[in-house]
């Protein structure tokens, strides 16, 4: 297609879409050198707080450069800062692997145990010459990357069995089920946190204590679980009666039809789904900052509430969150999309 | 008719099995409850935290920013509550119908043949779904508190109605009042320290409407273009056989055939607003969730409080899928 062809099917193909380019790009004439002057070329990138509040300065990057450390890794001790560092490495290397086809098999299960181990030793301490690290100390993205991923392999299997208990021809499990999901989907996480940091000490018996950290992680798995369950129950649904009744026919039961004919095929079709659950999970665990434990988006408050000289600029450290949190959830929902045309190739005809 | 045959009852037949399974899922639920209900009762006891629910007849003892019926610190707790339920529901009832109208344009405006304008839609879609909306929350009432005028420099817009003014007090606008003669219009009118009369929007309420209503349209728009896309093609090459314009085949055409199947999806963006609403508590706007979370730490009475927050949400979600289940079965093809 030549350029003035393309200019004229893209750009100006009647007077109406003309008119609309002709508005569009004079606003983007207008904002764009205003919006690069400010965050690129006026910036001030490794300067101290005065360079930045100088008349003309525009944005001021050097918050980032100066309190990196708190925003990213919260309250951590600072001298033992390599530690949640390899973690979330380690971390974030086992969640690319997970979702690279070529490690499909068994060993990707030792592989998470392994890793989950190791970070939480790692975090921990206490063991092996390393010092110990209360829970309440964690933050930063380490907190948000763990909250997140570790709220897959919990809230899955009970998701699972949720879904598979709502389409039951067992009258009572197929109520508890639908009441759960319902109830739970009803109500904002919130809600949840708030139960899980005030009200589930209360539920314990008398001198158990469970930490704040643990009890939020169960809050979050239960109630992604009930979203995760109705992804998982549409892909139940989506597979047709009669690979039901063929294994009927075979005389394969419940258990074994269940195991080898219907969830193989459903949960090949969720896979997209459940990447969307995934990416949901990932921007709520935002929200365990309200109930006081420091994750990137608390750590910031941490970072910049206190300090005087830095605070003016906490736009530009919301910016550089926000960038973390948009990379990490653009670059799930590209593969999510992936993997549906890969589901979707042996439909395609 | 006959009736079956009549099974001799055997441990290996698959109504005894069921009949056991689903025996124990209530026995094991039902054990689950009365350790969480006996623990609660004996740490209460051990720790003399009171409980019931007459705490809502006390006095409150706090007051609130903004409230939509006259509230003061005098009044029981139950008031504060009702406060807060209406300015949950006030945010929630505007969030939707503003996101509704402005995810609709961005999702048509997704499928536009104008290169500009369609991937100018799809930044916004791809950025505001990909940032939490605690931290989108945050960054608008940072803007709202710190980049606009102080409310004695407030910036002001002439309209055909009377002035708007919008500074760190939030916007201010022209509005009916009533008086002892009817209705008049009353406008702001810049102050020496704040601008005084006219209706008044509070910055966290702008704040939580701006960051809710962008967030959720976001999803609005995937919700639309989907279903857009979901109408045969066939459909718009008829409407264009009949000399339709473009703007005519999308308004009589595609968007009442779409409307099946966008409603389901976009009760779940409803609902979502609903909830995401309660993140309200982190900017200080009084909504239901604030209100509970201030009670929880005057009163002690946590338990009640949560209860009382997933009662109304329950209600809410409750009613919300209702009506909309009333409007889709309005919407959807009537076959023979």
């Amino acid at each position: 297609m030549g350029g003035m062809r393309w200019l004229r099917v893209n750009l100006f193909g009647d007077w109406k879409t003309s008119l609309a380019t002709l508005m569009v790009g004079l606003l983007f004439m207008y904002w764009l050198p205003q919006l690069l002057d400010w965050a690129l070329f006026r910036a001030r990138w490794l300067t101290n707080a005065d360079a930045c509040r100088l008349d003309g300065a525009g944005a001021c990057w050097s918050v980032v450069a100066e309190k990196y450390r708190i925003i990213l890794l919260g309250r951590y001790p600072q001298e033992e800062q390599w530690r949640p560092l390899i973690a979330t490495c380690l971390m974030v290397g086992l969640l690319v692997a997970s979702c690279l086809r070529a490690c499909w098999r068994r060993g990707l299960i030792v592989a998470w145990v392994a890793v989950l181990t190791t970070f939480f030793i790692l975090m921990y301490g206490d063991v092996a010459g390393l010092s110990k690290v209360e829970t309440d100390r964690w933050g930063g993205l380490p907190l948000t990357i763990l909250l997140a991923s570790l709220s897959i392999p919990t809230a899955f299997p009970l998701a699972l069995a949720i879904a598979l208990g709502r389409r039951s021809n067992l009258p009572a499990i197929r109520s508890l089920c639908t009441i759960f999901v319902e109830l739970v989907r009803g109500v904002p996480l919130i809600s949840v946190l708030f139960m899980a940091s005030f009200m589930f000490p209360l539920f314990m018996p008398p001198g158990l204590s469970i930490d704040v950290l643990i009890r939020v992680l169960a809050g979050i798995s239960l109630f992604s679980a009930a979203y995760m369950a109705e992804v998982i129950r549409g892909g139940l649904q989506s597979i047709p009666r009669g690979q039901e009744e063929a294994a009927a026919t075979l005389s394969l039961s419940y258990w074994q039809t269940q195991r080898l004919i219907v969830l193989p095929q459903a949960l090949a079709t969720v896979v997209p789904g459940l990447m969307n659950n995934f990416i949901a999970i990932f921007k709520d665990t935002s929200l365990v900052t309200i109930v006081s434990l420091y994750e990137l988006t608390g750590a910031l408050s941490l970072a910049l509430n206190s300090d005087a000289d830095w605070r003016p600029f906490k736009i530009e450290g919301y910016i550089f969150i926000a960038l973390i949190y948009f990379t990490f959830c653009y670059a799930m929902s590209r593969y999510s999309l992936w993997v549906e045309r890969e589901v979707n190739k042996g439909k395609a005809r | 008719m006959k009736s079956p045959p009549k099974k001799r009852w055997s441990w290996r037949s698959r109504t005894a099995r069921g009949l056991i399974y689903q025996g124990l899922a209530v026995l094991l639920i039902g054990l689950l409850f009365w350790f969480l209900a006996h623990n609660t009762a004996r740490n209460m006891t051990v720790r003399g935290i009171q409980s019931g629910f007459d705490f809502l007849a006390q006095t409150a003892g706090f007051d609130i920013g903004e409230s939509l019926f006259a509230f003061d610190s005098e009044q029981p707790y139950w008031r504060a509550f009702l406060v807060g339920l209406v300015n949950t529901i006030r945010v929630a009832a505007l969030g939707i119908i503003l996101t509704t109208v402005i995810g609709t344009l961005i999702g048509i405006g997704r499928l536009a043949r104008n290169l500009l304008v369609r991937s100018l839609c799809g930044a916004y879609v791809e950025f505001f779904r990909n940032v939490p909306i605690l931290l989108q929350l945050l960054m608008w009432y940072l803007l709202f508190t710190e980049i606009l005028p102080a409310a004695d420099a407030a910036w002001r817009l002439n309209t055909w109605l009377g002035p708007v003014f919008l500074s760190k007090g939030g916007l201010n606008f022209p509005a009916p009042v009533a008086t002892e003669t009817g209705w008049e219009i009353s406008l702001p009118i810049q102050g020496e320290f704040a601008v005084e009369h006219g209706g008044a929007l509070t910055p966290e309420f702008l704040a939580l409407l701006l960051g809710l209503t962008i967030y959720t349209a976001a999803f609005v728009a995937e919700v639309v273009r989907a279903g857009i896309q979901s109408v045969p093609r066939g459909q718009t090459e008829a409407a264009s056989a009949l000399g339709l314009s473009r703007a005519h085949s999308m308004r009589l055409i595609l968007l009442p055939q779409a409307l099946r199947v966008i409603i389901p999806p976009m009760t779940n963006q409803y609902l979502n607003l609903t909830k995401n609403s309660s993140l309200a508590v982190a900017i200080g706007y009084p909504d239901v969730v604030s209100i509970a979370n201030t009670a929880i730490n005057q009163s002690g009475r946590a338990v009640e409080c949560i209860a009382i927050i997933m009662l109304i949400y329950l209600s809410t979600s409750l009613l919300t899928s209702v009506l909309m289940n009333w409007y889709n079965a309005k919407a959807a093809i009537r076959e023979r």
